[in-house]
C-alpha cells in the first residue's frame, strides 16, 4: 500500500539513486515526503546515538513515515528517538514525538516508562526521575551521554530559578554526591562561573551565574525603543 | 457555546429527492451563459470579471438552480468552451466543491475528484497555464484540496459500515488521497513556483509579489506562484491534522506574519493561517505567540466581519472566530497574559468564556472537563493518514488521532495544575520564605521546590532555535531560602503614543486649514 508514489506531481528524484550523493539532512530538506528514505533515516537515528549528535527534523520525518505506514515501524528505533528527545529538554521535543506515535504503541512497557520519566522531568521531580532511571538502565544505557544531558537540563532549570542554590538541592537534582559532587562543582567553578559560598557549613550555597531569568534586572528593556520605520513615517509631517 | 467534537463539519448528509430528476447532461441557459462568459473572461485575463462571476454568479446560480443537485456534467458544458482542457479541469474542480458543500459525495466521486486535482495540478506544475486567476479562487483550490483529503481520511476510517463494494473500491484505488500524494503535490507546488526564493528576493527589493497581491501585470500568469504560496499554508494545515506542529510551523516560516501579505488578501486564508499557527504554538507551549496572533486576528474579524456577511465563507468565518476565542481562553488560562489582549477582544472573551475561565483556574476535575470541552470544540479535525486494515473485524478508527492529541494536551494541563496556586500567592508578596509558602500551599518544602522549578520550566518557552523566553506574568527568583517576587509591569509605550498623537494633530490641522471662514 502506498509505497510507490502515484504518478502525479511528486518528486521525480528517488532517494535510491540520490541516497549515494546526499546527506540525510539534505534528503530531509529536499525530499521529506518520500517513503524510500525510511531506511536512511533509521540508520541516521543510530548514528545520532553513537556520535552523540541530534537532529529533531530528521527524527520527526521518520516518525511521520511510520505514521503513514505503521507496519514498517521499528519500536526499537522509536524508543531511541524518544530517549534522544528527553535529552533535548527543556525543548518540548518529547511531546512533539508523542503527538506522532499511535496510542496503542505508547501502551508498550518501554514507552510507558519513558513517558513516566518525561513526566518527572517536566515537573522537576528529579529524585523520582533518577530512581526510575536507575530501574530502567537497559533502555537508557544504549544512548551515550544520557546522564550528562539530563544534568544539563537540571542545571538549566535551577539557574532559571535560583541565584543561590543550596548544595543539597543541587546534589539531588543532578544525582551526584560526595567527592564526585566536589569535583563537579569545582569544574563548574572553573568553567561556568559558579561561586561556592564559604561559611555555610551544613549545606553550602552555590551562586549560579546571572541571567535575565534569575536576575530580572538584567532583562533588557526593549519596550522603550521605537523602531526606525515608525519614526520615519512622521518625517514628512515634521519637515 | 462549545459543541462536542463533530466530524461532519456541517455538511449535509443526504442528497435531496430532486436528485432523481437530475439530468447531468442538460445545460440550462443561465449555465450556458455562465460558462461562455467565464471562459471568455479567463482568456482575456479579466481578473475583475472572473472574480465577480466566481464569487457572485456561481453562488447565485447554485442557490437558485442547484440547491440540492449537482451542476451539469463537464461533458455537457465542454462544447460551449471549445472543449478547452484547462477550463474543463477548473469547471470540474468547482463542480466537486459544490457537490461536497451541498450533497454527500460517494466514494467514486471522491476518487474522481482526486483524479481531477491530479490533472489540474499537473497542468499547473508543467507550466502550461497562462491564466490570471483571482486569489480567492486559488486559495479555495488549496483549501478544498486539503479539506477533501481530511474528509476522505475521516470517511475511510469509518470502516464498520462499509459495503463490500466500497471496500473493493478502496483497495483498487489505494492511491486516491494517499497522504504521500497529497503532501508531495503541495510540496511540488511550493518548489516549482520558487515562491520561497521570490519572497526572499522581495525583501531585497529585487522582486514584486506582495505589493501586487501576487498578480502579474506583465502578461504572465499568477497561477503557479500563488498556488505555491497558498500551498505553504496548506502544508501547515496538513501537518497540524497529523499532529506534527513543529514541521507545520516550519512550512510557514517563509511567510512573515508580522506584516500584511498575500495570505491576508483572502479572509479565508488569513484565518486558516492564524488558526493553525496559533494552535500549533499552543501545543508547543509557546502561549505568548499564540495569544498575540489570536488577539490580532480576532480584532480584525471583529472590525471587518460586516463586510463578509454576503460572502459564501461567512458561516465558516464565524465558526473559526468562535473556535479561536475558545483557543484564546485556553491559552490565557494556562498563561494569564491578559495585557497582550486588546480591550474589545477581551470583553468579547469575557462575555463568551469569562465564567468558564474562572473555573478553569481551579484545576479540579471540573476544570479539566472544561479544558477537554474547549479543546474538543476548537481543535482541528485530526486524521489518521494510514490505510485501514481490511481484515475482519472491521473497526472504526476515525476518533483515534483526536483522542491521542486530546489526551496529550490534558496531560500537559495536569502537569501545570499546581502552578496557578503558587501564582496566586506570589502575586501578593514581594518576598516570602520557602517555609512560609510551603505552609500556605499545604505541601512540604521539597514538594514546593519542585513546584517552583516546574513553574519556571513551564513559563519559559523554547523557540525553534533553542532560544528561551519568559511567558510569565509573575516571576520570581530564589536566594537560598527566600523567594523574591517580580511582577512584570506593563511597559508603557510612550513612543508609540506620541507618534500617534503627532499624526492625529497633523490630521486635525489639515482639516482646520480646509475650513474656510466667511
Amino acid at each position: 500500500m502506498g509505497r510507490e508514489i502515484s504518478s502525479g506531481g511528486q518528486k521525480s528524484s528517488s532517494s535510491s539513486s540520490a541516497g549515494m550523493s546526499y546527506t540525510v539532512e539534505q534528503l530531509v530538506a529536499v525530499n521529506p515526503y518520500n517513503p524510500d528514505i525510511l531506511p536512511d533515516l533509521e540508520n541516521f537515528v543510530n548514528e545520532q546515538v553513537s556520535s552523540q549528535t541530534y537532529n529533531l527534523d530528521a527524527n520527526l520525518c521518520l516518525l511521520r513515515l511510520y505514521q503513514f505506514e505503521p507496519e514498517r515501524m521499528s519500536t526499537q528505533i522509536v524508543a531511541r528517538i524518544l530517549v534522544k528527545a528527553l535529552m533535548a529538554m527543556p525543548a518540548p521535543d518529547f511531546s512533539l514525538c508523542l503527538f506522532l506515535i499511535p496510542e496503542r504503541v505508547q501502551m508498550e512497557e518501554q514507552f510507558k516508562t519513558l513517558i513516566v520519566l518525561s513526566h518527572y522531568l517536566e515537573t522537576a521531580r528529579f529524585r523520582q526521575f533518577w530512581d526510575e532511571a536507575a530501574k530502567s538502565r537497559h533502555l537508557l544505557e544504549v544512548v551515550p551521554g544520557f546522564e550528562q544531558a539530563i544534568q544539563a537540563y537540571a542545571i538549566h532549570v535551577l539557574s532559571l530559578t535560583y541565584q543561590k542554590v543550596p548544595r543539597s538541592v543541587l546534589a539531588e537534582a543532578i544525582n551526584i554526591e560526595g567527592l564526585s559532587l566536589d569535583k563537579f562543582v569545582e569544574h563548574h567553578t572553573a568553567n561556568s562561573g559558579w561561586v561556592v559560598e564559604k561559611g555555610h557549613v551544613k549545606s553550602p550555597l552555590i551562586t549560579l551565574p546571572s541571567n535575565e531569568f534569575n536576575r530580572p534586572e538584567l532583562k533588557k528593556n526593549t519596550a522603550d525603543g521605537v523602531p526606525f520605520e515608525h519614526v520615519a513615517r512622521i518625517f514628512p509631517i515634521l519637515g | 457555546m462549545a459543541m462536542p467534537y463533530d466530524y461532519e463539519d456541517g455538511h449535509q448528509q443526504q442528497s435531496g429527492p430532486d436528485s432523481l430528476s437530475y439530468d447531468p447532461s442538460f445545460v440550462p441557459d443561465p449555465v450556458k451563459s455562465f460558462v461562455v462568459h467565464l471562459y471568455r473572461h479567463i482568456r482575456e485575463k479579466n481578473v475583475y470579471e472572473i472574480h465577480q462571476m466566481y464569487e457572485n454568479s456561481f453562488q447565485t446560480l447554485s442557490e437558485r438552480m442547484f440547491k440540492d443537485v449537482p451542476w451539469p456534467s463537464v461533458d455537457a458544458v465542454a462544447p460551449f468552451v471549445d472543449n478547452d482542457h484547462v477550463f474543463c479541469l477548473l469547471y470540474r474542480e468547482m463542480w466537486f466543491r459544490h457537490l461536497y458543500a451541498r450533497l454527500s459525495p460517494t466514494l467514486k466521486q471522491r476518487i474522481d475528484s482526486w483524479d481531477n486535482y491530479c490533472s489540474l495540478f499537473q497542468v499547473v506544475l508543467h507550466g502550461v497555464v497562462n491564466m490570471q486567476l483571482p486569489n480567492q479562487w486559488l486559495w479555495d483550490m488549496v483549501d478544498e484540496f486539503v479539506y477533501q483529503f481530511q474528509s476522505f481520511c475521516q470517511y475511510r476510517a469509518k470502516m464498520k459500515n462499509k459495503t463490500e463494494q466500497e471496500i473493493a473500491l478502496l483497495k483498487q484505488f489505494d492511491q486516491a488521497w494517499n497522504v504521500y500524494g497529497v503532501l508531495n503535490f503541495l510540496q511540488a507546488l511550493v518548489e516549482k513556483s520558487m515562491i520561497i526564493q521570490i519572497l526572499e528576493q522581495e525583501k531585497e527589493g529585487l522582486e514584486q509579489f506582495t505589493a501586487t497581491d501576487g498578480y502579474d501585470y506583465n502578461g504572465g500568469s499568477n497561477v503557479l506562484k500563488v498556488l505555491g504560496y497558498f500551498s505553504m499554508i496548506g502544508l501547515l494545515r496538513v501537518h497540524c491534522l497529523l499532529g506534527d506542529y513543529h514541521t507545520g510551523l516550519k512550512c510557514l516560516l517563509p511567510i512573515d506574519l508580522s506584516q500584511q501579505g498575500v495570505y491576508t488578501s483572502v479572509i479565508g486564508s488569513h484565518i486558516a493561517t492564524i488558526y493553525h499557527y496559533g494552535f500549533a504554538n499552543l501545543m508547543l507551549r509557546r502561549y505568548v505567540d499564540a495569544i498575540r496572533e489570536f488577539n490580532k486576528i480576532l480584532l480584525y474579524i471583529y472590525k471587518t466581519k460586516q463586510y463578509h456577511q454576503k460572502s459564501p465563507q461567512y458561516e465558516q468565518i464565524l465558526k473559526k472566530n468562535e473556535q479561536m476565542y475558545a483557543l484564546l481562553a485556553i491559552s490565557l488560562s494556562l498563561c494569564p497574559q491578559v495585557k497582550l489582549v486588546e480591550e474589545t477582544v477581551n470583553s468579547q472573551l469575557r462575555e463568551k468564556y469569562g465564567e468558564k475561565m474562572l473555573r478553569m483556574q481551579r484545576f479540579d476535575d471540573e476544570a479539566f472537563a472544561l479544558y477537554d470541552e474547549l479543546f474538543s470544540y476548537a481543535c482541528p479535525k485530526f486524521i489518521t493518514p494510514s490505510a485501514p486494515s481490511f481484515e475482519d473485524p472491521l473497526v472504526n478508527y476515525n476518533q483515534d488521532a483526536y483522542r491521542l492529541q486530546l489526551k496529550l494536551f490534558l496531560y500537559e494541563v495536569k502537569q501545570q495544575q499546581l502552578l496557578s496556586g503558587v501564582r496566586t500567592f506570589l502575586k501578593v508578596y514581594s518576598t516570602i520564605s520557602m517555609g512560609k509558602l510551603a505552609t500556605y500551599l499545604e505541601v512540604d518544602e521539597p514538594t514546593l521546590r519542585t513546584i517552583l522549578l516546574t513553574y519556571k520550566h513551564k513559563t519559559h518557552a523554547v523557540d525553534s532555535d533553542g532560544k528561551i523566553s519568559s511567558n510569565a506574568d509573575v516571576d520570581f527568583y530564589v536566594d537560598d531560602d527566600m523567594i523574591h517576587v517580580i511582577e512584570s509591569k506593563p511597559a508603557k509605550r510612550y513612543g508609540d503614543y506620541f507618534l500617534r498623537q503627532i499624526v492625529k494633530l497633523e490630521g486635525v490641522m489639515t482639516d482646520v486649514d480646509r475650513v474656510k471662514l466667511e
